[in-house]
């Protein structure tokens, strides 16, 4: 049994009608390995936020369930922690304090200065030594979100789900910061679930890729392996003969196809099984044409 | 003098644009007189800590000094003012001697010393506006005697101001705590709101003074019903805004802290009342304006010792010039009030 289970969990929204009810995305089914880097990429609307939400147990599933580790996750927990689009760092504390207010509920039976140090340590992890006392209101975009995955890695959760992490910090920034995060994880491991819409991001840091149709009622259509070796960078990853392979097959499903479901355009509806297509790049493939 | 400098200052002006060029030709121009740091302060933390700035364009930019402005308007009111109320001298030239006798009679005219007629100083007080002199004096008696109790309804003016700034306190005090508990709940919960709502806006737009003879009768003492008539006062803005600010709260903070599983307790003191903050102490504004707005004709109407009741006892005296300082004396009660009340929410809001 996989460590994360998303047990064909179905989404529907009132309608703003007011008259019935509209389907996000019907029967999205994956299987999450421990240690496993696994991105979720869409058109805005396809319930991509919403299917993280239900992860994080901030919203309830219409119907499907949340496995994590043999046992169901309802509701939220400091055992699933979330890195906020728009950062979610609370205004009127500091930095030290924003993180600090995690870790303490993480580790009620810590000390004062056992919660200081592991709060400084994080802080200087994500390099922002000296920043600790100023307020989110005098940080950057980027050094707000360096806060919120200090935060996030701070209480050590077993998965970690990020819902576009980098979609407002501005492009140079969110190269450094990605590979901020790669460094993170790879000391810290945990599973995590990402949402985005960047195809280059989600290239870089995943496993495996999830691409699901656009909304209403939506789908996870394909999965599609990265199988571009780690340890991964920006410079080394783009050089790599699969990675235009797998970039231009993402852009193409999601430029062509992703209202039909499969990037040949030929399945005209989800699949009874809810399975997505499985799509590998192999390198031996591409050696022998 | 408090009260006009008042109306000038950028807090009662009001725009964004209006303190952003004050604090930018501050910048640009080096006056030989600058103005006084509290001057230029004033009222900057009216919208919490103060410091955004933009919106300039509203404006044009304006050099000069505003404490030179502010004292230039200052003068030509005094001196308008001045001009406009002297009396010219009592001149006999044009009247009989029986005329004369009978203005002597009725007490208009008096007979100094020297044989002539001057204007009877006792009927001046009344006749007409008195000059800024005439108050001016008014006041340095007045403050002379602030800390003297001559009889049970004379009281100096330092026990005046005490008896309404406690009065005041008292009853926004009371109506805050209990507006901001009531709206806290109501903010969170919906269905509560929407059934309480309506009642909330029935109530709000009724005078607090229309509750008063209701409260005199029920709580049959004019002490309390002043205060509970300020409580009145007090209690609806901060009420509904509390309720709103608590619901709109922006939802990722609640997320937050249901992610890293805060009590209850905690997530209602460091995360609920913290992010609604700015919008509470908005609505605390609003009451305090109101609560002062109201203690001043509460004490009138129930003859309740202090600053609006030195307003009107000075009416029922007939001393114009004690009216127009009981006003003054309310200005400047107001604004210490408001300049507390600023440093207290420039503590508790932040900045997105």
């Amino acid at each position: 049994m996989s460590f994360l289970q998303i047990d064909h969990v179905t989404k529907y929204f009132p309608s703003p009608s007011g008259d019935g009810q509209v389907c996000i995305f019907r029967d999205a089914t994956i299987e999450i390995e421990k240690g496993e880097f696994v991105t979720v990429i869409g058109h805005s609307g396809c319930g991509k936020s919403t299917l993280l939400n239900i992860i994080a147990g901030l919203e309830t599933p219409s119907e499907g369930g949340v496995i994590l580790n043999g046992r169901e996750a309802s509701g939220p927990g400091l055992d699933r922690m979330v890195v906020f689009q728009n950062f979610a760092l609370m205004p009127w504390m500091t930095v030290f304090e924003n993180i600090a207010l995690a870790v303490r509920s993480a580790y009620p039976e810590w000390s004062r200065d056992q919660i200081t140090a592991h709060v400084r340590k994080y802080i200087a992890l994500v390099g922002l030594k000296g920043a600790e006392d100023k307020r989110p209101v005098a940080l950057s975009g980027g050094m707000k979100q360096r806060v919120g995955l200090a935060r996030a890695f701070s209480i050590e959760p077993k998965v970690l789900l990020l819902d576009e992490p980098f979609a407002q910090i501005d492009a140079l920034t969110r190269g450094v910061i990605q590979e901020e995060l790669i460094q993170m994880w790879n000391t810290s491991r945990n599973t995590v679930f990402m949402v985005t819409h960047d195809v280059d991001e989600a290239i870089l840091l995943s496993d495996r890729i999830l691409l699901m149709t656009n909304g209403p009622e939506a789908w996870i259509a394909e999965m599609v392996h990265v199988t571009i070796p780690r340890p991964r960078s920006r410079e080394t990853v783009i050089e790599h003969p699969l990675y235009y392979k797998i970039r231009n097959h993402i852009i193409h499903f999601l430029v062509r196809h992703a209202k039909h479901g499969t990037s040949d355009g030929t399945s005209q509806g989800q699949p009874t099984d809810g399975a997505p297509v499985i799509v590998t790049f192999e390198q031996d493939a591409l050696a022998r044409h | 003098m408090e009260s006009i400098n008042q109306v000038l200052s950028p807090e009662t002006t009001g725009t964004e644009g209006a303190e952003a060029s004050l604090v930018r030709s501050d910048l640009q121009v080096r006056s030989p007189f600058p103005a006084p740091a509290w001057w230029e302060n004033w009222g900057k933390q009216a919208r919490g800590g103060g410091g955004k700035q933009g919106g300039g364009t509203m404006m044009s930019q304006t050099k000069g000094n505003p404490w030179f402005i502010s004292g230039f308007l200052l003068a030509i009111f005094l001196l308008a003012w001045h001009f406009s109320t002297l009396q010219p001298a009592f001149d006999p030239k044009e009247l009989t001697e029986n005329q004369l006798q009978v203005m002597e009679f009725n007490g208009d005219i008096v007979r100094t010393p020297d044989g002539s007629y001057t204007w009877n100083p006792e009927k001046e007080k009344v006749k007409g506006i008195p000059g800024p002199l005439a108050v001016l004096e008014k006041a340095r008696t007045e403050l002379a005697e602030a800390f003297v109790i001559k009889g049970t309804n004379d009281h100096g003016i330092a026990y005046l101001v005490f008896y309404t700034v406690s009065r005041f306190a008292g009853g926004f005090l009371a109506a805050s705590i209990i507006a901001v508990m009531l709206g806290v709940l109501l903010g969170l919960n919906r269905v509560l709101f929407r059934a309480i709502n309506p009642y909330i806006q029935i109530l709000k737009p009724i005078s607090p003074l229309a509750w008063m003879p209701l409260l005199l009768y029920t709580v049959k003492d004019p002490k309390w019903t002043a205060i509970l008539v300020v409580f009145m006062a007090a209690l609806w803005p901060t009420l509904a805004t509390t309720a709103f600010g608590v619901s709109s709260l922006r939802k990722e903070y609640l997320h937050v802290a249901a992610i890293v599983q805060l009590s209850w307790f905690k997530r209602l003191f460091k995360v609920i009342l913290p992010a609604a903050a700015p919008t509470i102490v908005n609505g605390l504004r609003i009451s305090f304006g109101s609560a002062l707005v109201a203690v001043v004709p509460a004490e009138m109407l129930l003859g309740e010792l202090g600053v609006g009741y030195l307003s009107w006892i000075e009416w029922n005296n007939l001393d114009i010039a004690g009216v127009i300082f009981a006003i003054l004396v309310v200005g400047v009660v107001g604004v210490i009030l408001d300049s507390g009340f600023n440093k207290l929410a420039g503590l508790v809001t932040y900045q997105e």
